[in-house]
C-alpha cells in the first residue's frame, strides 16, 4: 500500500468516525469534537490530493495546500462560535445537549 | 496550461470592478460598525446601506446591457485565479438581497436602534454587524465562480446568520442557534468534501473550466451527491429542514425576514449554479426525480405542519419549509430527457422567479408578524380577534404577501408557480403539477385560518392593544406590494 493511499484511508476513516459521533452524540461539546473530526479527515484528503503534483515532477500541488489552511481557520473559527454558544447556553441554565426533555438540573449543573 | 505571460498578458475582462465593489462594500461597513462601537452601530448601518444598494443598482444595469459580468481577482485567469461573474440570475439576487436588506434595516431601527443612556448597545452592534457580514457573504455566493470562494461564502454567511438566530440570548434561542449551525456546518464540510474530490479528479475548482471536464464516473458523481447534500442540509430542504423552525421563529422580526427571505436562498443558488454551470453532464433523471421529490415532500409537509401551528411565527416559518420545496421543482422540471442535461428554461426562469418573490413576501410577513407580536403582546393564532380593526395595514401587509405565497395573479409567486406549471405539463410530468396545485391549496388554507382569526371580533376579555409605529407597518406594506407586483413586470432574464 502506497503512502498516499495510507493518508486516503486514514482521512476517510476520521470522515466516518466523525459522522458517526455527529449523529449518536448527544452532547454538543462532543458534537463540536466530532465535526473537527470530519474537517481533519478532509483537510487530510486535501493533502493526499496536494500529491497529484509530484506525478508531474513538483514537490507537490500548492493549490490544495493553500485551500487546507484557509479550511483550518474557517474550522476553527466555527469551532470557536460553536463553543462560545454553548458555554452561554450552559451559563443560561439551557443544559449541554440539544435535547428538550433530557435537561434535568442535575445535567445542567454538569460541564459541558 | 496556458503560459503565464499570455494569461498576464489578457488582462482582466473590462467592466467587472463593481463585482468586487458589491462584496467589498459591506465589508467595508461592518468594519466601521464595529470600529464606530455600540453607539454607531445603527447610524452606520443605515449609512452603509443606500452605497450597497446603488451598487447592486449598478451591477444589474451593467449585466441587462452586456448579458455578463466577469472579474478576475488580481487580474489572474482560472485556473491559477479566482474568477467572479455576474449573469441575469445574480443580478437579480443581488438586487432582491439589497430591496430585502435596506427593508429589514429601516423596519430594525425601532428595535436596534441607537441605544438610550444606561441602555447596553451589546445587541444593537451584534445585529447590525451580522447584517452586513450576511449581506457580504449573500453577494459572494451569488458572484462566486470558484468552488472554494463559494464554500468560504458559505461559512460567512453561516457565522453571520448564527447570532442573527439568537440575539435575545435566552436559552430556546441558544438551542436553536446550536442546532442551526451544527447543520450548517455539516452542510459545509460535505461541500469541502465534494470540492476535494472534483480539484483531485479534475485539477480546477473554476466552474467553467469543470463544466468542459467532467466527465460521468465515480469521483464526479460522489462530489456532486456530497456537495448536493450538504448545500440541501443549508437550505433546509426536507427531510433536513428541522433547524429551521425554531431558529426563524426564535429570532427578532427584522433577523428572521432577512434568514428566512435570503439566508436559504445563498446555499439554493450555489446548488443552481453547481448543477446548471459546473455540473450539467452529470445530471441524470432519476437524481433529478429525487430530489424533486424531496421539494415535493417539503410543500406537502411544510404546508401540512404549517396548517396545525397554533403560533403565527412558526406558521410563517413552517411556510419557508414549503416554499423551498418549489425552489427544488427546479431540477427535474428542467431536465431535458433526450439531451439528458439540465437546460436553463422556464422552469429555471420560474425558480429564480419563486426566489425573488418569495424572499419578498416572506421578509413582508415577517415583519409584519413582528408588529402584530408587538401590539398583542403574543402571537397566538387563535387570540388575533380585532386585528383587522386595529391593525388594518399590518394585516394587509400580511395577506398581500399571503396572495403571492399562494401563488394568486398577478403576484410573483403566480408568475413563478405558472412557468413551473407550464414545465411540468411541456415535459409530460403531470406529477409535480398535481404537487404545485395541492401545495398551493394547503397554503392558502392556513393563511385563510389567520386572516379568519384576525376578521373576527376581538374576545371581551383581551386585553388593550399596545401602540405600533405607523412607519414600521410601511415597511412590510411596501415588500408585500413589490412581491405582488411582481409578476407585472414579466420581462426578466
Amino acid at each position: 500500500m502506497s503512502p498516499t493511499t495510507l493518508y486516503g484511508l486514514c482521512g476517510a476513516a476520521l470522515v466516518g468516525i466523525g459522522l458517526y459521533g455527529l449523529l449518536t452524540e448527544p452532547r454538543l461539546l462532543r458534537k463540536i469534537i466530532a465535526f473537527n473530526l470530519v474537517g481533519s479527515g478532509v483537510f487530510l484528503l486535501f493533502g493526499v490530493v496536494a500529491r497529484r503534483g509530484a506525478d508531474a515532477g513538483l514537490g507537490g500541488d500548492p493549490v490544495p495546500q493553500a485551500l487546507v489552511i484557509t479550511g483550518i481557520v474557517v474550522a476553527f473559527s466555527a469551532t470557536a462560535l460553536a463553543v462560545a454558544l454553548l458555554l452561554r447556553l450552559h451559563e443560561t441554565g439551557g443544559g449541554v445537549t440539544l435535547d428538550d426533555e433530557a435537561d434535568s438540573p442535575a445535567a445542567d449543573r454538569s460541564t459541558p | 496550461m496556458t503560459p503565464l505571460t499570455e494569461v498576464l498578458a489578457a488582462g482582466p475582462p473590462a467592466g467587472g470592478g463593481w463585482l468586487v465593489a458589491a462584496i467589498a462594500w459591506p465589508v467595508i461597513a461592518l468594519l466601521l460598525v464595529i470600529a464606530g462601537g455600540e453607539r454607531n452601530a445603527a447610524r452606520v448601518g443605515v449609512l452603509a446601506l443606500p452605497v450597497g444598494f446603488a451598487i447592486a443598482v449598478k451591477v444589474a444595469l451593467d449585466v441587462a446591457g452586456a448579458g455578463r459580468l466577469a472579474y478576475h481577482v488580481g487580474g489572474w485567469a482560472p485556473p491559477l485565479g479566482i474568477a467572479l461573474q455576474a449573469d441575469g440570475l445574480s443580478a437579480a439576487m443581488l438586487l432582491v438581497t439589497a430591496v430585502v436588506t435596506s427593508g429589514a434595516s429601516i423596519y430594525a431601527l425601532a428595535d436596534f436602534g441607537p441605544p438610550r443612556a444606561g441602555q447596553s448597545g451589546r445587541t444593537t452592534l451584534a445585529f447590525w454587524a451580522s447584517l452586513l457580514g450576511a449581506w457580504a457573504a449573500l453577494n459572494l455566493a451569488f458572484l462566486g465562480n470558484d468552488l472554494f470562494n463559494l464554500y468560504v461564502a458559505l461559512e460567512l454567511l453561516t457565522f453571520a446568520a448564527v447570532p442573527l438566530v439568537c440575539l435575545d440570548g435566552s436559552a430556546a434561542t441558544l438551542k436553536a442557534a446550536l442546532r442551526y449551525l451544527l447543520y450548517a456546518l455539516v452542510g459545509s464540510v460535505l461541500y469541502l468534501l465534494g470540492a476535494v474530490l472534483l480539484y483531485g479528479a479534475y485539477g480546477t475548482l473554476d466552474m467553467g473550466l469543470l463544466a468542459q471536464a467532467v466527465r460521468p464516473e465515480p469521483a464526479a458523481w460522489a462530489a456532486a451527491g456530497l456537495m448536493t447534500a450538504g448545500l440541501l442540509a443549508k437550505t433546509a430542504l426536507f427531510p433536513l429542514h428541522l433547524w429551521l423552525p425554531p431558529a426563524h421563529a426564535g429570532a427578532p422580526p427584522a433577523a428572521s425576514a432577512v434568514l428566512s427571505a435570503l439566508v436559504v436562498k445563498g446555499s439554493f443558488f450555489i446548488v443552481l449554479r453547481l448543477w446548471f454551470d459546473a455540473l450539467p453532464g452529470l445530471a441524470t433523471a432519476a437524481a433529478m426525480q429525487l430530489v424533486g421529490l424531496l421539494g415535493a415532500g417539503a410543500i406537502l409537509y411544510g404546508s401540512a405542519l404549517a396548517l396545525r401551528q397554533q403560533r403565527l411565527k412558526l406558521l410563517v416559518a413552517y411556510s419557508t419549509v414549503a416554499q423551498i420545496g418549489y425552489l427544488f421543482l427546479v431540477f427535474p422540471l428542467a431536465f431535458d430527457a433526450s439531451a439528458g442535461q439540465l437546460v436553463a428554461g422556464a422552469a429555471l426562469t420560474g425558480g429564480l422567479l419563486q426566489a425573488v418573490s418569495h424572499a419578498l413576501a416572506k421578509a413582508a410577513m415577517f415583519m409584519s408578524a413582528g408588529l402584530i407580536a408587538v401590539a398583542f403582546g403574543h402571537d397566538r393564532i387563535a387570540e388575533l380577534g380585532g386585528l383587522a380593526r386595529a391593525r388594518p395595514a399590518s394585516l394587509l401587509a400580511f395577506a398581500l404577501a399571503g396572495v403571492s405565497l399562494v401563488g394568486l395573479p398577478p403576484s410573483g409567486g403566480f408568475a413563478a408557480k405558472w412557468l413551473l406549471l407550464s414545465a411540468a405539463v411541456a415535459t409530460g410530468q403531470w406529477w409535480w403539477a398535481a404537487v404545485i396545485v395541492t401545495g398551493g391549496l394547503l397554503t392558502g388554507a392556513y393563511l385563510v385560518l389567520v386572516l379568519l382569526r384576525a376578521l373576527a371580533e376581538p374576545a371581551a376579555s383581551a386585553a388593550p392593544l399596545q401602540p405600533v409605529a405607523a412607519w414600521r407597518e410601511t415597511v412590510p406594506l411596501v415588500l408585500a406590494l413589490l412581491a405582488v407586483l411582481m409578476g407585472l413586470a414579466g420581462v426578466l432574464p
